[in-house]
């Protein structure tokens, strides 16, 4: 089969591979029909998320048709139309059946390596490094899925994929955040740094949660408009956000704030020198701001991603104002069906973000489109069978 | 769980070896598993899915109703012992010692403790070795992942893992692109 492999820092390729196969009794593959590139994939291309090894196959975002399916899967079945999520989840122990399904304590089978990193291990994750168990990823022809019973959610009408496919990571994501930001409706002030695809639905799921307001802040003016089209107010990063933000709230500041940049934020040489150097893995700018921005009392939400130690946290800010840190990997199983249903009541449609479509066979010209944000890139699928 | 960090009162339980020596080693790990006490003993004790747990070739053959043989691999070759049941609290506890004539010197111990709430049950292994090579073994020995402190470690996630989820996670196998593996067509 065909799929994108990491060969390095800035280094990406498209080559035949070996098909995948049944590992675990609770396996399936899936024929991938739609497959995506996502924000946090640049941490990988760029070098920035340790223990990625050459030929490690990338991709967290895809769904498809299910071709084969290990002894053990009872409710899926060949034939079946799936999305699937890119956490992997045993659905049976504590953290599972508390809907924690991001901290699964049996998928990883690097969890040593997690451990020491962390201290305990998360989830595994399709193409996401081998911290997070080394999984081959879904920007490929096929994939293996394990726990086909758990994680896969069947898609039983005849919506496009377009608009299903991203319940595989950046809708649950973006409204996780949203939801992370405990919204009374009719009152809260939602601050949302970063308006990419995952901003793009936390924006809207923040509405859909009743947020009074909606703020966003990029430095990209296609993506602003595209936040101003879902009804939010929008700043330039290179406004004074502070004070725009506090004219904006009556000088009280959000209620809450969404942190959907992540660890390679623009706006700080000081950054970027030290992540060049590896003083720091990781540049949290928007954290930093969002730290200071955000109201007394107030929450402040990451979705964004972070792969290890930050330097120049504001800690002080956050502690004398009282916030409350609400972050992780995205427990997507908790959230497919629900927003499912929005998609299917028409209260939403995650088509909007797609600016792209490219072949598979072209993927590795798609990462730098989608990183230097050319052509007005917000996001981009790739078609598995081109 | 930091190494030895565990309880005190467990290690102090164990049975005391007969002659006590200047290498013996102590390790403790704990891991909480969400299933009743007696299942979880059930399963150390019927000994027959044992080498599923143990990431290295392992045989274990019953000799008698509290006897067994291992033969486990490790980083200097096979090792092998008879470990007899010295302590058996039934849904509890089991404590085993190897047999004069074994060519290891272990002491061990696995409780079965009640975790909080719905947590399940909270499982600790406990041992008292003598490395095999004696000290330079054991000097080898912690420098690499076989160690066992970390062998005891991984058995137990992989215990874990089979009961909670029926499956040990593993990508022992699946696709990759060069250069961990031959591009397809190619030798």
């Amino acid at each position: 089969m065909k799929a994108l492999v990491w060969m390095g820092k800035k280094k990406v390729e498209v080559q035949e591979v070996e098909d995948p196969k049944i590992l675990n009794p609770r396996d399936c593959i899936v024929k991938v029909t739609s497959t995506a590139i996502c924000g946090s994939d640049i941490h990988l291309y760029d070098g920035y998320i340790p223990s990625m090894e050459k030929g490690d196959i990338l991709g967290h975002e895809f769904m498809g048709e299910v071709v084969e399916v290990g002894p053990q899967v009872k409710k899926t079945k060949v034939g079946d139309r799936v999305v699937v999520p890119f956490t992997i989840s045993c659905g049976h122990c504590t953290h599972c059946l508390r809907q924690q399904f991001s901290c699964c304590d049996n998928t990883n089978p690097n969890w040593q390596l997690a451990e020491t990193l962390m201290g305990y291990s998360p989830a595994g994750l399709f193409g996401y490094s081998h911290m997070t168990g080394g999984y081959a990823g879904g920007q490929a022809q096929y994939v293996r899925v394990p726990h086909a019973d758990v994680g896969p959610l069947k898609i039983e009408n005849d919506l496009p994929d377009d608009k299903v496919l991203f319940l595989s990571d950046i809708y649950p994501t973006g409204y996780m955040a949203a939801e992370n930001c405990n919204i009374v409706p009719g009152e809260s002030v939602v601050a949302v740094w970063g308006c990419g695809p995952v901003g793009q639905f936390a924006i809207r799921s923040a509405f859909i949660l009743g947020a009074a307001k909606v703020i966003a802040i990029d430095s990209v003016p296609e993506r602003r408009r595209l936040a101003e089209q879902a009804g939010a107010i929008t700043l330039d990063s290179g406004d004074d956000v502070m004070e725009e933000l506090k004219a904006l709230t009556g000088g009280r500041g959000p209620d809450a704030s969404i942190d959907a940049v992540g660890m390679e934020a623009h706006g700080s040489a000081y950054d970027q020198i030290k992540q060049t150097l590896k003083l720091e893995t990781d540049r949290p700018y928007a954290l930093r701001q969002a730290m200071r921005c955000t109201r007394k009392g107030g929450t402040l939400s990451v979705p964004g991603v972070y792969g290890g130690l930050l330097d120049k946290i504001p800690f002080g800010a956050a502690m004398n104002k009282g916030l409350t840190f609400r972050m992780g990997q995205t427990d997507m199983q908790k959230y497919m069906a629900p927003l499912f249903r929005l998609i299917e009541e028409k209260k939403i449609d995650p088509s909007v973000v797609i600016t792209h479509r490219i072949p598979l066979s072209r993927a590795a010209e798609a990462y730098p489109l989608f990183i230097e944000k050319r052509d007005g890139c917000i996001k981009v699928v790739l078609d598995p069978a081109a | 769980m930091e190494k030895e960090a565990t309880s005190d009162t467990a290690v102090a339980e164990l049975p005391t070896p007969a002659a006590p020596r200047q290498t013996i080693t102590r390790v403790a790990r704990a891991v909480t598993i969400r299933e009743p006490a007696s299942t979880l003993y059930r399963f150390w004790r019927d000994l027959e899915r044992l080498p599923e747990i143990i990431n290295h070739p392992a045989e274990i053959r019953r000799v008698s109703r509290t006897e067994s043989h291992w033969r486990v691999s490790g980083p200097l070759g096979d090792v092998e012992w008879t470990a007899e049941i010295v302590r058996d609290e039934p849904g509890r506890l089991i404590g085993w010692q190897t047999r004069h004539d074994s060519s290891v010197d272990i002491t061990g111990q696995i409780e079965f403790l009640p975790a909080p709430g719905d947590e399940g049950t909270e499982v600790i292994v406990s041992l008292s070795y003598d490395p095999p090579g004696g000290k330079l073994g054991a000097t080898v020995a912690k420098f690499t992942r076989d160690s066992a402190d970390s062998q005891i470690y991984d058995a137990l996630k992989r215990f874990k893992a089979l009961i909670e989820a029926g499956e040990i996670p593993t990508i022992k196998g699946q696709a990759v692109g060069g250069p961990q593996r031959p591009r397809k067509g190619e030798k």
